[in-house]
């Protein structure tokens, strides 16, 4: 099986970031922690996209860089695609009014 | 941990250059073309060209004024001819006398006092050879990382900006830290969103109120022209890239600056007061902002790029670094330093920030840099009233 390339930008980040496109069913290996491990990605991620390193409950953050960049708005299992669709910012968004606000309230 | 030294210059005020120029500052609009003669005649001058100096008041005034101290005063400056017209707003003799508290040699020379153009030319021209002479004899020390202030930037981003260059800067902004040096954190604009989270490394509550202020006056000036920054990102473009939310966008930008406690937020082309790092509010505007920075006494500068830019400084090396394999190979002319090797799996984010941090101290000890080899001597203030 041919090996994807992906960066963890910070030992806290719970989302790594693809630097190819990843095909669905895809084994990566992940080293997190001290603990390696192998997920499958669950749907392509292309370049520049998110997955899932680690299982995100809805209202948990999503860290990159080690901070917050957002709050699952679902559950997100390991080697899920983390986007627009299962994750709101906490300070605004581009495509929704009261920016401010996620939908959970915080 | 190493003790990295560099090769620089004493300046009478104590600061430390990396460079030995002599500038050639036009105070006026007026006084450009005569300014960018003087450096055609004598070896060893720099200059600049802009539109500012008259008709210009209040807070406007005071920050096209600091920003010409600042670039006299910058320790990469040897010694200053400044040139004036003689009716203007921005009195030549009155950022002369401010840049002599320096110590540094300072002459004025108008265009109006000295018989015209050419008189004024011919004047300025025989001080500054004077002065680059005088300049050569003086030979470079080496000097401890304390002494550095370095500016950090990015401009042209693509998707690879927040994944390579910048967290690669980022770590090379640690490594000044951690080792007694400063690093200045800029462009306001591209950190709305992530405020918060930079307001929690802010040393005290002053500094962390301080970050909101001028997070929420970026954003009332855009407003004012009818954009709202904060609801307008990350654009569909950044999100078909994979950036997910604002915060995720303005801490790409924000990684170039690394992890370390914010010191304190200056006002644009002011000089830092602590060590560490520091936040300059300037806009987002490559040109602006590197003015700023470097006007803020910054002796070099690491601009990070992912479409690549020709940018550069009339008085400090700016290190260019290229998010992307592609785009270095084909602007090899333009960057300095490949982060790409990152995203092609080649090299680590440490391998490239401390093959960076390598290429500062050569830099800085005297290794010319793409934009200094061609000349890129830009120059652009921030200017914040209407001109009149």
């Amino acid at each position: 099986m041919p090996s994807y390339r992906f960066v963890i930008l910070n030992a806290k980040d719970n989302v790594a970031t693809a630097l190819d496109d990843i095909p669905a069913g895809s084994v990566v290996s992940i080293t997190r922690h001290g603990r390696e491990y192998e997920i499958t990605i669950n749907q392509k991620i292309e370049f520049g996209h998110k997955f899932a390193i680690a299982p995100i409950k809805q209202g948990e953050d999503v860290i990159k860089y080690g901070e917050v960049i957002g709050v699952a708005s679902s559950d997100i299992v390991e080697g899920e695609h983390v986007h627009i669709h299962n994750v709101e910012g906490k300070r605004g968004r581009g495509d929704k009014k009261n920016g401010n606000r996620s939908i959970l309230g915080v | 941990m190493e003790t990295a030294q560099f090769w620089g210059y004493r300046r009478p005020d104590g600061r430390v250059g990396v460079r030995n120029h002599v500038l050639i500052l036009p105070t006026i609009v007026c006084a450009t073309q005569a300014a960018r003669q003087v450096t055609e005649l004598v070896h060893g001058t720099v200059s600049f060209i802009h539109q500012h100096g008259c008709a210009q008041v209040g807070v406007d005034y005071e920050q096209t004024f600091r920003t010409y101290v600042g670039m006299g005063t910058n320790p990469n400056v040897y010694g200053v001819v400044v040139m004036g017209l003689g009716c203007e707003t921005h009195q030549g003799r009155s950022v002369a006398q401010e840049i002599a508290k320096s110590g540094k040699p300072v002459e004025l020379v108008s265009i109006q006092d000295h018989g015209g153009t050419l008189g004024a030319i011919a004047e300025a021209a025989r001080i500054a050879a004077k002065m680059v002479q005088d300049a050569s004899a003086l030979v470079r020390e080496p000097f401890d990382i304390s002494e550095l202030i370095v500016g950090t930037e990015c401009g042209g981003s693509d998707a690879c900006s927040g994944l390579s260059a910048n967290p690669a800067v980022g770590y090379v902004s640690d490594m000044i830290v951690d080792r007694g040096g400063t690093v200045i954190l800029a462009e306001t604009t591209e950190l709305i969103g992530a405020e918060h989270l930079l307001a929690n490394r802010a040393v005290d509550d002053r500094v962390a109120k301080r970050v909101y202020e001028v997070i929420e006056a970026m954003e009332k000036r855009a407003l004012m022209m009818g954009v709202d920054i904060r609801t307008g990102n990350p654009s569909p473009g950044n999100r078909k890239g994979g950036l997910t939310t604002l915060e995720e966008k303005s801490l790409g930008a924000a990684a170039k600056a690394g992890t370390r406690p914010l010191q304190e937020l200056i006002n644009y082309a002011e000089r830092p007061t602590k060590k560490g790092l520091v936040w300059m509010d300037t806009p987002g505007h490559d040109i602006e902002q590197l003015t700023g920075m470097v006007a803020g006494g910054a002796q070099v500068v690491l601009f990070t790029s992912g479409r690549g830019t020709p940018t550069g400084s009339p008085i400090a090396p700016v290190i260019k670094i290229a998010t992307n394999t592609p785009m270095f190979e084909r602007m090899r002319e333009n960057m300095d330093v490949n982060a790409g090797t990152i995203i092609e799996g080649k090299e680590s984010l440490e391998s490239v920030g401390r093959r960076i941090f390598e290429e500062l101290f050569l830099t800085a000890s005297g290794k010319l840099t793409k934009s200094e080899i061609l000349k890129q001597h830009d120059f652009g203030i921030w200017r914040i009233g209407p001109t009149f």
